[in-house]
């Protein structure tokens, strides 16, 4: 079977890889890039834990196809610290114990990164929505969204402190 | 996922030249939230996946206020409940799409692509039934319009023949004063297959139903268009002794299963509660248009 080149750009990266197209874009991401933050649950599209952005869009990576890939941008868990200084996101899920395990983590993270992206003031039952697509075993769901909603105020508070300066 | 071929052609014409040339072993492929399941379960095979996400007629929605909507088969989910146009002029549809799984499927599923599938459960069907839509599908030897009640017909197959592909669905125009709704029962808040979908679409004339339309999901071995019900309701006001008997006529012609979503009797309760709610929201909505 074929190797198709595929170009993208991943964490802000110009990224080329080969890929077969039966390789999804999940396979890809964690065998042909090593990068491993977005994780493997499913492979059904039910739990999340492989969310990624593509072109500003959550998707199940598990159900894209690598050689899809081509021409997007694509965030995945890795690109949210900035040289080593975690996001406010990354660091409200740590002051409100938002993980156990962790491997439903950066699947949330980027859910939720995506639902502030384009609601920075969501409600309780608007973050309930966005994140409906990520199952967590561990926590019972309540120190995440309290970690969401916590996000959004300060990223709110921060955005304010900018514009006044 | 076993070997497969991957091709994405940018126009209706090569997608149909790839599809014929393969036959039963090409799909189409849109969103991939069936399809790549089905593939890593071995439930169905295929050796060429057709991309038609690159095909600019498929991925187009235009709605004209006396032609109706066109919606490309390829069209994802989320710009359906995006659309200001759709939450104005289809809001049963467009709350159907905003229904489908997560916001990560919604955003790379659609709507023909929910309909191709052929799932007697899929959400979307039963309320593009509910306004009369109409499937447009191009092949090797032309084209032809299919009315989506009778486009898919056992679950997992449609009138699709090969070498054929959906390329829009084709919605009228919403008459004055009509409007529509749709509703589905899960256990859970998000992200379950419907136990029972039902989509309305209701025109009035006055406080009376001029035309009434009810398309129904899960209840049986495909989506259906439900005519009694809804003939029963013409003439006439949506008071409760109406509403009530619309339901039950529904109940009479739903045929569901009994399966670990849920059992016949129960099924059969909720699609006449979900047949009542669906026809007064539709109602209350198309008063006010």
């Amino acid at each position: 079977m074929k190797k198709t080149l595929v170009e993208a750009t991943i964490n802000g990266e110009t990224v080329e890889f080969l890929c077969e197209p039966r390789q999804s874009l999940l396979e890809t991401l964690r065998d042909v890039l090593e990068l491993t933050g977005s994780k493997e649950g499913c492979l059904t599209g039910d739990c999340g834990a492989c969310t990624v952005i593509v072109d500003g869009r959550a998707v199940d990576s598990c159900l894209m196809l690598g050689v899809e890939a081509q021409g997007k941008t694509i965030s995945t868990v890795e690109g949210l610290a900035t040289q080593g200084v975690l996001s406010v996101l990354q660091n409200k899920f740590l002051e409100h114990a938002s993980l156990q395990c962790g491997i439903c983590t950066p699947g949330f993270l980027i859910s939720a990164k995506s639902l502030l992206d384009r609601n920075p003031k969501p409600t309780e039952p608007e973050v309930r929505y966005a994140l409906a697509g990520n199952l967590c075993r561990c926590t019972g769901y309540d120190k995440i969204v309290k970690a969401v909603l916590d996000a959004a105020a300060d990223i709110r508070g921060q955005d304010k402190s900018k514009s006044a300066a | 996922m076993h070997a497969i071929n991957y091709e994405a052609p940018s126009t209706i014409d090569q997608a149909v030249a790839i599809l014929k040339e393969h036959g039963e072993n090409a799909r189409p492929f849109c969103g991939g939230t069936d399809i790549i399941i089905q593939l890593r379960a071995g439930v169905r095979r295929t050796s060429h996946l057709v991309d038609i996400k690159k095909i600019k007629e498929l991925r187009t929605l235009s709605f004209d206020a006396k032609k109706g909507l066109r919606l490309g088969a390829a069209v994802p989910c989320i710009e359906i409940s995006e659309s200001d146009v759709m939450r104005k002029h289809y809001p049963g549809l467009t709350e159907a799409a905003h229904l489908i799984g997560s916001l990560q499927i919604q955003n790379r599923a659609s709507v023909g692509g929910n309909l191709c599938n052929g799932s007697p459960a899929a959400d979307t069907t039963p309320a593009l039934i509910a306004l009369g839509a109409r499937a447009r599908v191009v092949g090797p030897v032309g084209e032809r319009e299919v009315p989506v009640e009778s486009f898919v017909i056992s679950p997992g197959r449609t009138v699709l023949k090969p070498g054929e592909l959906l390329v829009e669905l084709l919605i009228p125009a919403p008459a004055p004063h009509s409007s529509d709704a749709y509703l589905r029962f899960i256990p859970r808040n998000e992200m379950d297959i419907a136990v029972v979908g039902v989509g309305a679409s209701v025109t009035l004339d006055g406080d009376k139903v001029k035309a009434a339309r009810i398309g129904l999901g899960a209840v049986a071995a495909t989506p259906l268009l439900e005519t009694k019900a809804a003939d029963v309701l013409i003439g006439k006001k949506l008071d409760d002794a109406n509403l009530e008997a619309a339901g039950r006529l529904v109940s009479e012609v739903c045929r569901p299963i009994d399966d670990m979503r849920g059992t016949i009797e129960f099924r059969l309760h909720i699609a006449a509660v979900l047949t009542r709610r669906a026809l007064t929201i539709a109602a209350e909505r198309a008063k006010k248009i």
